[in-house]
């Protein structure tokens, strides 16, 4: 496989939301594995189940339009509805809850706005905030993680 | 013009939709449940926005998740399709009030039409002949539901206002059958539709479904777009359309067509919209009026030349309709198969993987479908994976290219209905045009005789 080639696969992972892609191509098998902080930390990019990926993109193995596979261990919240994702009750309001925080399934997490109603959305789960994985002010659909405790 | 239009529906219409929004540079937002998430319009879409789990009560007629979709995505109209959403008022009006523009008839209009005492009162009053009945709801009174009944003739048939499509409807052919059956109808119409109001037709013993296609945009202008012939049913389900209709005057259609364009402008519609009617003995009985875009619509824009779609987005962006009634004309013939997954003479629901799709073509010969070679047709919806529109000249045409096309088609790893319409395509008295609505499901009874 060339470096050109290698290039691009690895552009493509890092500026997608897949955690993982396998390529065999004859002889020659590369494997990409995006890291923890890589995954957490996507400050610009959107998940590309809210934004779909332009045409052509979506040819590889990893599909592009399925949520990528949590690597942590814990429990995944995710929204359960269409809106805006938000840290805190207001803005200039400290966030409902910071990485290492320990909450209890009824803590609420998260605001998601949705139709100018702001919807509290509880943990579900006891345990410590593992990760954060969407930015303050981000559009979710329904189903997409946003948190992970564990 | 809109820079961006949400696509609030699936299957084949949605990628009907993206196809008329892609071709005049407009950009699509899809919403799609859980089951639809490999959907080939969710792939091609600009943008795509997961609204629930499959079932269509928490996605597909979720008011808030489709409206904070259009707001996520800063959608400036919402198409609604046909089913689902597209005949809700209540949507219609929630979509208008968020501010985005419904691609569709005002509320107003919606209101007016779904409830079907009232849709029936408002053509009668624009000279538009109606079936004859009670006029209006049926009184609580049994001694009244009984003389409506002699007066009307029987047999007569027991509808509820909020029903329609089908659905909600009793015969009854005496007089002793006929309190019983209104009550029942009245509770399954409370328990379906929330409104236990039901009104009497006189039942037509051999009608055929004839229904006119109308355009209208925002300043009193409307066209009609030629009828269509949908008499080819089972449970009310239509299978085969066809445009124009056989065997019919063209002045009778014109005299009818022109009464629903006045209509239009009348009410004060806006939008695509169909008028439809039984048709017996040379008179046509309205029954009821689509306020929105339907499954059968390809063979009117055959015909005709009109993209509908199309031109349901630009009435809704204030354009003025760009033809007047002299420029439709209406050239060749159209008919429509439902490809339907399931099986083609039992009728039960086939849903799964599609292994194989060869989809047929060639000159006159359209294909509407969102299905391909290893799609998973979910089991949550209705069960039509796509339809088959034949061109041609004439009917005999028409159907001659329908019958090459239904022999190219493959579809493995599911049923379809695809050996029926190849039976019917050969059937004697279709070849012959004219059949009523009760054919197919006598044929099927026969068959199983």
């Amino acid at each position: 496989m060339d470096l050109r080639k290698l290039k691009t696969l690895i552009d493509l992972v890092a500026e997608s939301g897949i955690a993982e892609l396998e390529v065999t191509e004859g002889d020659g098998k590369v494997r990409i594995v995006k890291s923890a902080a890589q995954i957490a930390g996507q400050s610009t990019h959107v998940q590309p189940t809210v934004i779909g990926a332009p045409a052509g993109s979506t040819s590889f193995v990893a599909a592009a339009s399925v949520a990528p596979e949590p690597i942590f261990e814990g429990d995944i919240v995710k929204s359960p509805m269409v809106g805006t994702f938000y840290r805190s009750a207001a803005p200039g309001k400290p966030p409902y809850v910071e990485l290492g925080q320990a909450v209890k399934a009824s803590d609420p997490v998260c605001i998601i706005e949705a139709m100018k109603l702001l919807n509290e959305i509880e943990a579900g789960f006891d345990g410590v905030v593992k990760e954060i994985l969407v930015e303050n002010g981000q559009p979710v659909e329904f189903g997409q993680p946003l948190l992970i405790i564990g | 013009m809109f820079g961006k239009i949400l696509i609030a529906n699936r299957g084949e219409i949605a990628l009907r939709i993206q196809r008329a929004c892609r071709e005049m540079g407009i950009r699509t937002v899809v919403v799609y449940s859980e089951a639809d998430r490999q959907a080939k319009y969710v792939k091609l879409a600009d943008e795509s926005v997961c609204i629930g789990p499959p079932p269509s009560a928490l996605s597909y007629l979720n008011m808030p998740a489709i409206i904070s979709a259009a707001e996520v995505t800063d959608a400036e109209a919402i198409h609604p399709g046909y089913g689902f959403l597209s005949e809700n008022a209540d949507f219609a009006e929630r979509v208008e009030k968020s501010g985005f523009a419904f691609i569709g008839p005002s509320p107003e209009s919606i209101r007016l039409m779904g409830d079907k005492v009232s849709a029936k009162q408002a053509m009668t009053a624009a000279a538009v002949p109606c079936v004859p009945g009670s006029e209006g709801a049926l009184p609580e009174d049994p001694k009244e539901i009984v003389r409506i009944a002699r007066q009307v003739g029987y047999p007569v048939i027991i509808k509820a206002a909020g029903g329609g499509g089908g659905r909600g409807m009793r015969v009854v052919h005496t007089e002793a059958a006929l309190l019983n059956a209104v009550i029942m109808t009245r509770s399954e119409a409370a328990a379906a539709f929330g409104n236990p109001i039901v009104y009497m037709e006189k039942f037509l013993e051999n009608p055929r479904h004839i229904e006119i296609q109308i355009l209208a945009d925002s300043f009193r202008n409307a066209v009609w777009l030629g009828e269509r012939d949908c008499s080819m049913q089972r449970r009310h389900q239509k299978i085969i359309e066809e445009a124009p209709a056989p065997g019919i005057a063209r002045r009778l259609i014109e005299r009818i067509g022109d009464r629903c364009a006045e209509a239009c402008r009348k009410i004060g519609y806006k939008g695509a919209g169909t008028f439809e009617f039984l048709f017996e003995n040379g008179e046509f009985y309205f029954i009821e009026m689509n306020t929105r875009i339907q499954v059968e619509h390809p063979v009117t824009e055959m015909i005709t030349g009109v993209d509908l779609v199309q031109e349901q987005i630009r009435v809704a962006a204030g354009e003025k309709l760009r033809f007047r009634q002299k420029d439709i004309v209406l050239k060749g013939w159209a008919v429509e198969c439902r490809i339907n997954a399931e099986d083609p003479f039992k009728f039960t629901p086939s849903p799964g993987r599609i292994s194989a799709w060869h989809a047929p073509g060639g000159p006159g010969i359209r294909v509407d479908s969102h299905a391909y070679a290893g799609y998973f047709v979910p089991p949550n919806y209705d069960s039509m994976v796509g339809k088959v529109i034949a061109y041609g000249a004439d009917r005999d045409q028409a159907i001659a290219r329908m019958r090459v096309a239904l022999s190219e088609m493959v579809v493995e790893g599911i049923l379809t209905n695809i050996p029926l319409h190849r039976e019917l395509m050969a059937d004697a008295r279709f070849i012959e045009g004219g059949t009523g609505i009760h054919y197919l499901e006598n044929r099927i009874a026969d068959r199983s005789l």
